[in-house]
Formats: structure tokens, C-alpha cells, sequence
């Protein structure tokens, strides 16, 4: 089984992230750089399955600046065998549908049987991505989907929100996007660290890949950031606290 | 006036979802609302003149079967169907699962540009523009599409008023074909909430508790302070991680964005994740008895106390001011 888990480096979200005031894109250089949190999930569910399936390769893949390579070294040194980075300075401020084409024409030609995503990226959150990829494939997705399944042929999961909870599956080759709801990924063994720097990752641009950026694309016309709320009073309680809480709310006319 | 397509959700048993509204009531201000409802059955007159006072000009009914074994797939189709009957200038989907999913295939299929979870939408000198909060509130963007149509997603209770009433002209098609390309619903069951608690987003006042509260059990307190204020319940990712709550009650980065007026953070210290979630709330409230915890920093009114002290005085000083 060939597995291949789509990577992408974010601003780290235990830092302030920052939109460039000139094209309201992400502005990388301001903050510190992660494998978002989601896409490690995305890597646990893979390597799960290969705890238990050996024969089982995992490939990454990652669309993104030179530094995304760090990314990749991480889900490498955590046991993918893999790794792929589409690195082409014309990529930069893709919107949604240009990523989905770049990531599908590499993966058409990187080939599948599984696709693990994370369901939203913390600094995009469209969630539109892995819908697109599987669209672009013509393979059949599970999105949003958590306690994942995987069997030699086929995939299934849970998709749950406020309204509804579906059972979902769907045959191989197939793309999943997972949720929080999977469990935290393991960490990096030491082994793995040294080995990593072994794996092999190849380096491809946009022109290798043989695909077209699509004509239609969303632009980002105005950007504006809100000041930042400044805290308020602070009392500690002496056993009037509620009381006094109470007087506060009543004065704002919120009860 | 130019159409502007709109996908109305609906519950397994054909009830609309209350976004319609909201959904509907956004594409009035672009043009001319048609309202796109997918059923098992045919819908009925009545459902037609619903979305006809909520705003819909015409509503296309799409009927098919495999709609509950087939995952967005006859969405997307009727979608698609849609399109090419109407050539709207865009087609406007809720910001859910569902609506995220068939937006992201149903753009990739006709090679349509997307503008994802729009707080806002208006009509900028025949250019549709989105306005979106972004890092939990700290920018407001805008954004438009280059040429074609627009397939946009919008954020849940964010759009304000309602639509003035139109016609609500049924028209029908039937989708036979299982789509290819979709998932396999096993199985559906519909969370019926059980609790007369208003809905955590759009609510007026959100009381979300964190890991201080300590146990399952113990968060019920998060529940009666909710309950004395007539608002929601939510929780940090600690409480939902700890089971306390189910995850659809977690507010922040990679839960639900909330903007009540009021905001109770009880336990909560107030990570920046969490932050991104209800920062943008009119006033917030903090109780923690930790008093170097971030969330004062934001705090309108902080108290540094213990909860099971203070929520139970608060509480009683609420009731006893009830006549
Ligand atoms: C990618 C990513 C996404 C994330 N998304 C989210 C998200 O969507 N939402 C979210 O909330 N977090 C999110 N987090 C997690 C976030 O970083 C924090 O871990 C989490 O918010 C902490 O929750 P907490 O405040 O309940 O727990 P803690 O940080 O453990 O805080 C508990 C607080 O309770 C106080 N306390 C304890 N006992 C009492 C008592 N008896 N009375 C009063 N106070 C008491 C303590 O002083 C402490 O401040 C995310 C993290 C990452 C990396």
C-alpha cells in the first residue's frame, strides 16, 4: 500500500501571525515555523497503519518556500519513507484551487492508494483543499472524518458535527481528511532523527509537474487589522466577587 | 438582475437548516436568489414557500435517492446542474462540512475560484467581495474573484437582517446516477439536542468552561452559570481533550469562532489558540485562580478566585435579583 500525507508548514500558532499589509498574505517571515499540528495527526494515522501492515510506504508530499523542507525532515524523522517538496517561486500567494492543482498534478504523478490530509490548515482554515485534490483525481473523499479504518482495499471513518454523525467509506485508491478527533501523532525517536537525514527528498518545480495554473483565482483586496483589546479590571475574590460581578453586568446592561 | 445560486441544508428528514436564511439573505444583496435544495422525495409546496418568504426567487429541487448513501456527491451534481441552468455569478454555500465539501468540488469541477467562510459579502461596483476575519479576528480581509464565478462559503449566524420576500418558484430535476467519485454513507443519525440552550454560534452570551473545572462532572457548574444567563456552552480543547464536553462545543483556532456579547471564560487560562476563538466577544469575563493567567490580559472583568466559589455566589447573586 502506498500512502501519501500532504504537508504544510504555518506560521506556529503559539506565536502572533502576522498578514503583510501589501498582499494580506500570510507573512512567513514573522513568525515561527511549524508542520501544522493536524498534518502530524494526518502522518499518525499512515504510520499506524504501517505498525500493523509492513509493506506499507508513506510518502510526503508539501507545496511551499525552501523552508518547508524543515517540515518535511520532521514527518520524515517520525517514519515516512519519502519526501516530495514542490518548491517554484511562481507558487507563491496560490489561492485555494491553484494549491489543490499543484498538489493533484504531483500527486498523478507520484501515484496512490491512499491520500491522508488534515481536514483545515490553522492559518488558511478553508478546508476546501483535500475536496479539490480528490475532485482534480477523480477518486472519492472522506472529509472531516475521524477513528479512521484502513483495510487493503478500502477506508472508512466517522464525519461528525452539530447535526449529524455519518458513518462513511469508500474503495481505494480513495483521499481522507482527518480532524482533531485523531489522535495526537508520536514523537521523533532518536533513530529516527539520524535516519531522516538519510531519507530521500526530491525537489520538484511547478514546470516538472506538467500542469497549468488555473485562470480563475481569488485575490485579496483589502486587509486591515483590528487593535488588539486591552485588559480590564481585575479584582480577587473576598467572598463578594459574584456580587460585585453581578453590579458589573448590570452597569454594562448585559443582564 | 443577475441569479445567484444558494445550497440550502437540510436534516435527513427534509427540514431546512437555519441557514437558509442568512444564506439567502446574502444573496439578495448580489441579485436574484435561487434556492438549491437536494431531497429524497419531491419537496413539498409548503417548504417551496418557505425559501420563497425567506427570499428565494426560485427554488430548484433536485430528487434523488442515493442522497443519503452517496457523501455531497448529488449535492455537487445538482450544483453542477444548477450552473449550467442558471450561469449565476455565484454560488453560496454555508461554511459547514457539507458545504465546505461540495464548494471544494464543485469549484475544482468547473475551474471556478473560491472565498472561503465570508463574515460579510457586498457588492462593490458589480464585484462581489468577501470580507473575512482572520487569526481569530486580529485582520479583517477582503477578497474578490478575478473573472467567473465566485463559489463562496459563509460563516455560520454572521449575516445580519433578512431578505425581502420573493416568488419561491419550484422547479424540479431527478439525479439518477451514483456519482463516482463519492464516498459511501454507511449510516446517518441526527443529533437531536435535547437541551433548550441556544446554539453556541450566534449566541448572545457564551459560558465556556476549561480543564480547571476538573472533571466531567464537575462542568456541569460551567452548565448552570449558562443556564442562569440564558446562554451557550463552550469549552477549551483541554476540556473537550479531557471529555468533559463533546468537541462541538470547542471555541478557538480549530474549534468554533464565536462573538458574543458577553463571554464567560471560567478555568480557562486563555491560550493564545483559545484566544483566536472568542477575542473578538463584546465583553469578556475571566475567572481563574491563577492570577497570572494570559486571559486577564484580554479580560474586560477579571476575577482571580476559585470557580466552585465564585460561580456558585455568582450564580446565587443572579437568581436572587430575579423577581
Ligand atoms: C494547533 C492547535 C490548535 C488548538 N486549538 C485550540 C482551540 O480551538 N481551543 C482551545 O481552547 N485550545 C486550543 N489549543 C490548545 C491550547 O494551546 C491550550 O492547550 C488550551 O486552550 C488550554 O485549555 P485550558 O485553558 O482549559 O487548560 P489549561 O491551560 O490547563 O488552563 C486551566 C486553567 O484553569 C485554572 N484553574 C484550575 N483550577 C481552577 C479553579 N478551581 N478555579 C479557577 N481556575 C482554575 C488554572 O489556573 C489554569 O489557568 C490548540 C493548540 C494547538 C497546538
Amino acid at each position: 500500500m502506498k500512502i501519501v500525507v500532504l504537508i504544510k508548514q504555518v506560521p506556529d500558532t503559539y506565536g502572533e501571525r502576522v498578514l503583510s499589509p501589501d498582499t494580506g498574505w500570510v507573512d512567513r517571515a514573522a513568525s515561527d515555523r511549524v508542520i501544522d499540528e493536524i498534518n502530524e495527526r494526518a502522518l499518525e494515522v499512515a504510520l499506524t497503519y504501517k505498525d500493523s501492515a509492513k509493506n506499507t510506504e508513506i510518502v510526503l508530499v508539501t507545496m511551499g518556500p525552501a523552508e518547508a523542507k524543515d517540515a518535511l525532515r520532521k514527518g520524515l524523522s517520525m517514519g515516512a519513507d519519502s519526501a516530495v517538496h514542490i518548491l517554484d517561486d511562481s507558487l507563491e500567494g496560490s489561492d485555494a484551487l491553484a494549491t489543490a492543482t499543484t498538489l493533484a498534478a504531483s500527486l498523478k504523478r507520484e501515484g496512490f492508494d491512499l491520500i491522508v490530509t488534515g481536514n483545515e490548515s490553522t492559518d488558511g482554515r478553508g478546508g476546501v483543499v483535500p475536496a479539490m485534490v480528490a475532485e482534480l483525481l477523480g477518486v472519492p473523499s472522506l472529509s472531516f472524518v475521524s477513528s479512521v479504518v484502513i483495510t487493503d482495499d478500502r477506508v472508512s471513518g466517522v464525519r461528525s458535527d452539530d447535526t449529524q454523525t455519518l458513518q462513511v467509506h469508500a474503495p481505494l485508491p480513495a483521499l481522507i481528511s482527518i480532524t482533531e478527533g485523531s489522535p495526537d501523532a508520536r514523537f521523533p525517536s532518536f533513530k529516527g532523527i539520524m535516519t531522516a537525514k538519510r531519507k530521500p527528498l526530491s525537489v520538484l518545480s511547478f514546470a516538472e509537474l506538467g500542469a497549468e495554473h488555473p485562470s480563475a483565482r481569488s485575490r485579496v483586496v483589502s486587509n486591515t487589522e483590528r487593535p488588539a483589546r486591552a485588559a480590564g479590571r481585575t479584582i480577587t475574590d473576598d467572598g463578594s466577587a459574584g456580587s460585585q460581578l453581578v453590579d458589573y453586568l448590570v452597569a454594562e446592561r448585559l443582564i | 438582475m443577475t441569479d445567484i445560486v444558494v445550497f440550502v441544508e437540510t436534516s435527513v428528514s427534509g427540514e431546512l437548516r437555519p441557514s437558509a436564511a442568512e444564506l439567502l439573505t446574502a444573496a439578495a444583496r448580489l441579485g436574484s436568489p435561487v434556492a438549491v435544495v437536494v431531497t429524497t422525495a419531491p419537496l413539498d409546496a409548503s417548504t417551496a414557500a418557505d425559501l420563497g418568504a425567506l427570499g428565494a426567487a426560485t427554488v430548484f429541487n433536485a430528487v434523488s435517492r442515493l442522497l443519503t448513501t452517496s457523501l455531497t456527491g448529488v449535492q455537487t451534481a445538482a450544483l453542477a446542474k444548477a450552473v449550467e441552468q442558471f450561469s449565476p455569478a455565484a454560488v453560496i454555500l454555508s461554511n459547514t462540512l457539507d458545504g465546505r465539501d461540495i464548494a471544494g468540488r464543485l469549484s475544482a469541477r468547473l475551474g471556478a475560484a473560491v472565498l472561503l467562510d465570508a463574515v460579510d459579502l457586498r457588492l462593490d461596483a458589480g464585484t462581489i467581495v468577501a470580507t473575512h476575519s482572520v487569526f481569530g479576528g486580529a485582520y479583517l480581509t477582503e477578497s474578490s474573484v478575478d473573472s467567473g464565478l465566485a463559489v463562496v462559503t459563509v460563516r455560520q449566524a454572521s449575516i445580519e437582517g433578512s431578505a425581502p420576500a420573493a416568488a419561491g418558484q419550484l422547479t424540479s430535476v431527478e439525479i439518477e446516477s451514483q456519482p463516482l467519485t463519492s464516498g459511501v454513507i454507511d449510516s446517518i443519525d441526527d443529533i437531536v439536542v435535547a437541551s433548550n440552550r441556544p446554539e453556541l454560534r450566534g449566541a448572545k452570551t457564551v459560558v465556556s468552561g476549561g480543564r480547571g473545572l476538573g472533571s466531567a462532572e464537575k462542568f456541569v457548574l460551567v452548565e448552570q452559570l449558562a443556564d442562569a444567563l440564558g446562554g451557550a456552552v463552550g469549552a477549551s480543547r483541554a476540556a473537550v481533550d479531557a471529555g468533559y464536553i463533546p468537541q462541538s462545543h470547542q471555541v478557538g483556532q480549530t474549534g468554533i469562532t464565536v462573538s458574543p456579547q458577553l463571554y464567560f471564560a471560567l478555568g480557562i487560562s486563555g491560550a493564545i489558540q483559545h484566544r483566536a476563538g472568542m477575542q473578538t466577544a463584546k465583553t469578556i469575563v475571566a475567572i481563574n485562580k491563577d492570577e497570572d493567567a494570559p486571559i486577564f490580559e484580554i479580560a474586560d472583568f477579571g476575577v482571580v478566585g476559585d470557580v466552585f466559589s465564585v460561580v456558585p455566589q455568582l450564580i446565587d447573586a443572579l437568581n436572587s435579583r430575579k423577581p
